[in-house]
């Protein structure tokens, strides 16, 4: 089977992150954003994933090279040399992608959950028509676009944008399964899926929605990778606890990584990821926090919702809330308190940010 | 022989020290580990053949002044006496109602200290100075140097740069006079009470005139400022002795720390034995800190620079204060931060949090910049100040409370920024 991964560009909603490395190769709970996607594709029996790109990064090219062999999966790299919308980039791949009559995942590339791959083809064939996709449930459906489906098929009747009044709370989770035929609805050019191409199906009696169990969150900004983090590692909690750190220190779900080094009278946790080679020195504190590779917390820090860019230095004594993000080699100096700040890659930080805002 | 008199108010002046004088009369405020007062009283117990120093003010007798006018008289084998007002008589009405304690064994001169501000006191060089002309009809002023904008805060000398006979005063004006301030230290001898003297029988008179006037308090109240210093001017009487010596006032309590900061950067000249040194299982000591020898300090806390820390206070592992005074009994649990705040008495910091407050030092840029503490208030916002933490205040852990003013006894539960907690 195969799969495309609508990619897209430069990731500005996760800027600063994003100024270092291409969205799909953060590292989102010590893995890339991407590869939590394409392991359980592969698991899932797709041995082909065209990653639909609008701007090319030699990076992700060398990256996926390495991914290829190691998966032991072709990996292809589709340009788009326009923007083509959500729907476009399939019309782009239009050849890789009716080889055979194979049905094939398409996946927006921003969203984590237990990816319920082998799921969908069932409930694919089962249904026998032409597309399915994947519909989660939320607490407030009036932010979002919703699916009006039939309660035990799933045939989808309608879609609503933003409803001011409850119709449904089920929203598009961002994960398809096509036959091929459907490229004969869309053409070379920018389109968006979600409103050109699927109220046609649903009107044909073409779209079935699958309802999506347990968590799923759209990680695309700062605040969200969060959030989305804190549902990763519950799920591991329950399905592979023996992968979470605990101990004297470690308070509720903790990643670290093997080789980093956590100080002595440090509290880590609840929902903590440490990545490779960090340092983390006594008395640090950490609640609900993703620390990347080889970043170092001097001692006594205190941190709550904040992403530390990679190889970035947090000094003695600081604290930072309120999701601040600093980018990559970031250096905060001691006692300074940072409350929402966004630091670009390569900044020294020399006095405290008591308010939201963006260092340059 | 000398006499000294400290002018130290009472209870309804100093509003702009609360929450901290809720518990302790201004006066008595630590500043750089001893109150404030004391640093007064030691500088005239080193003027040769100074015999008494008077408190005047118009504080209930308390037992916080009783302590420490017994430990003080102990200490510097000197007698000191508090003599209080039966009213808020002004800085010349408390001294002339106690002329007869003030002139008993008949002083050739006595220096009059108000005691809110923080000084190098330079009574000797007064006192020199003084001799020098061998006038006992003449008295002395202490001034030094403002900038232009800020002079305005202050009373204003027009000196002769030669005889440095004071030729204009005037306080607090609206427009500019003089760069040369009044320190507010001052040089009589006797005859300063027929200046006074002559405003009370003018005040006396003038309420004559008036129906059911509230006659001795109100001609009792004289302000040496306005109404003896402005008519002494220009009149070969008063002088103004202009020192080059750190000088503050201590009005707020952001000028607290800042006046600590002043006091314990010569000690290292003075009191030695009061600051903290670096050693092998204390804490990291990082320029002048004063640590009561009964506080508890980990090893691990880090300590400076500008931190006074007050009487049997707990200090946790990997704790951090800096430009801060820590008051007696307080307890700053592990790995608290600390920065330029006043952490009340008996008051407690949970673990990670961090308390701190915004500097308002003067200008370092300018060698004559004083520090401002006009306003709690600008355009109807709290101006970013140093953070105080009334007594008995309790802060959980790992929460900011940042710029902000807590009133006594509250157990806060949560993070505070920019605001003043009742």
């Amino acid at each position: 089977m195969k799969a495309l991964i609508l990619v897209g560009g430069y990731g500005t909603r996760l800027r600063p992150l994003t100024l270092s490395i291409p969205k799909p190769l953060v590292d989102f709970c010590n893995k890339p954003i991407l590869l939590h996607q394409v392991e359980a594709l592969v698991k899932a029996g797709v041995s082909h994933v065209i990653l639909a790109v609008s701007y090319m990064s030699e990076l992700l090219e060398k990256e996926m090279k390495e991914q290829e062999q190691k998966l032991g999966i072709h990996i292809s790299l589709s340009h788009e040399k326009e923007p083509l919308g959500t729907a476009g980039p399939l019309a782009l791949a239009r050849e890789l992608l009716t080889e055979n009559s194979e049905p094939f995942f398409v996946l927006n590339s921003d969203v984590i959950c237990d990816f319920p791959f082998a799921d969908m083809v069932r409930f694919h064939r089962h249904h026998g028509k032409e597309g399915t996709i994947v519909v989660t449930k939320v607490e407030e459906p009036s932010k979002y676009g919703v699916v009006v489906c039939e309660a035990d098929t799933g045939r989808i009747h309608r879609f609503v944008e933003k409803p001011q009044v409850f119709v449904s709370n089920k929203i598009n989770a961002g994960m398809y399964i096509f036959n091929p035929s459907v490229l004969e609805r869309i053409q070379l050019q920018p389109t968006s899926i979600e409103k050109e191409i699927f109220p046609v199906m649903a009107e044909q009696g073409q779209l079935y929605a699958m309802e999506l169990q347990g968590f799923w969150m759209d990680i695309g900004q700062p605040k969200d990778f969060l959030t989305g983090m804190c549902m990763y590692l519950q799920s591991l909690r329950l399905k592979q606890p023996e992968r979470l750190h605990s101990g004297p220190g470690f308070v509720g779900n903790v990643l670290v990584d093997p080789t980093a080094k956590i100080g002595a009278n440090c509290s880590i946790g609840p929902n903590v990821t440490v990545g490779a080679d960090v340092v983390v020195e006594d008395g640090v504190r950490i609640k609900r926090c993703t620390v990347l590779k080889g970043s170092r917390i001097r001692s006594h820090s205190w941190l709550e919702s904040c992403i530390v860019g990679w190889s970035s230095s947090v000094g003695q004594w600081v604290r930072m809330e309120n999701v601040t993000v600093l980018g990559e080699d970031v250096i905060v100096n001691d006692e300074l308190y940072l409350n929402g700040a966004n630091v670009l890659p390569h900044k020294s930080i020399a006095e405290s940010v008591p308010e939201p805002r963006i260092i340059m | 022989m000398l006499k000294a008199v400290v002018l130290i108010g009472g209870p309804q002046k100093g509003t702009r020290f609360r929450p901290l004088s809720f518990e302790v009369p201004k006066p008595l405020f630590p500043v750089a580990g001893v109150p404030m007062i004391q640093h007064h009283i030691e500088a005239c117990t080193k003027v040769p053949n100074m015999k008494e120093i008077l408190l005047i003010g118009f504080y209930q007798p308390n037992e916080a002044l009783s302590r420490f006018l017994v430990s003080a008289q102990q200490e510097f084998k000197i007698p000191i006496r508090y003599l209080q007002e039966y009213a808020a008589l002004g800085t010349g009405g408390g001294i002339y109602h106690f002329r007869d304690q003030i002139l008993s064994g008949s002083p050739e001169a006595f220096f009059v200290l108000n005691a809110d501000v923080c000084s190098e006191f330079p009574l000797e060089e007064m006192l020199t100075f003084h001799r020098l002309r061998g006038n006992p009809e003449t008295f002395l002023m202490l001034g030094t140097t403002a900038n232009r904008k800020q002079s305005l805060n202050y009373g204003c000398i027009v000196a002769n740069a030669d005889s440095h006979e004071v030729l204009h005063y005037v306080e607090k004006p609206s427009t500019f006079v003089s760069e040369l301030i009044n320190c507010g230290i001052y040089l009589f001898t006797p005859a300063i009470f027929r200046h006074i003297g002559a405003v009370f029988q003018r005040n006396q008179q003038e309420l004559l005139l008036e129906e059911n006037a509230n006659g001795w308090q109100r001609a009792e109240a004289i302000r040496l400022e306005q109404d003896v210093f402005t008519a002494l001017a220009g009149q070969g009487r008063l002088f103004a002795y202009k020192t080059e010596g750190f000088w503050s006032q201590i009005k707020s309590a952001g000028s607290a720390i800042y006046a600590s900061r002043l006091y314990l950067s010569c000690y290292s000249q003075c009191h030695p034995e009061r600051l903290a040194q670096n050693r092998t299982g204390g804490p990291t000591i990082r320029g002048n800190v004063y640590i009561h020898p009964t506080a508890s300090v980990d090893s691990t806390a880090v300590l400076g620079p500008n931190v006074s820390i007050g009487k049997g206070v707990t200090i946790g592992a990997g704790v951090r204060v800096r430009e801060s005074i820590i008051l007696h009994g307080a307890s700053l649990q592990d790995h608290t931060c600390v920065l330029n705040s006043i952490v009340g008495w008996d008051s407690t910091i949970g673990r990670w949090a961090r308390v701190e407050g915004t500097p308002s030092d003067p200008n370092p840029n300018d060698p004559y910049a004083k520090i401002d503490s006009e306003t709690l208030f600008r355009d109807g916002r709290l101006t970013p100040s140093i953070t105080i933490l009334g007594c008995n205040v309790t802060i959980p852990a790992e929460v900011v409370i940042l710029n902000s003013i807590v009133l006594p006894h509250k157990e806060l539960s949560r993070s505070f920024k920019n605001q003043i907690i009742l």
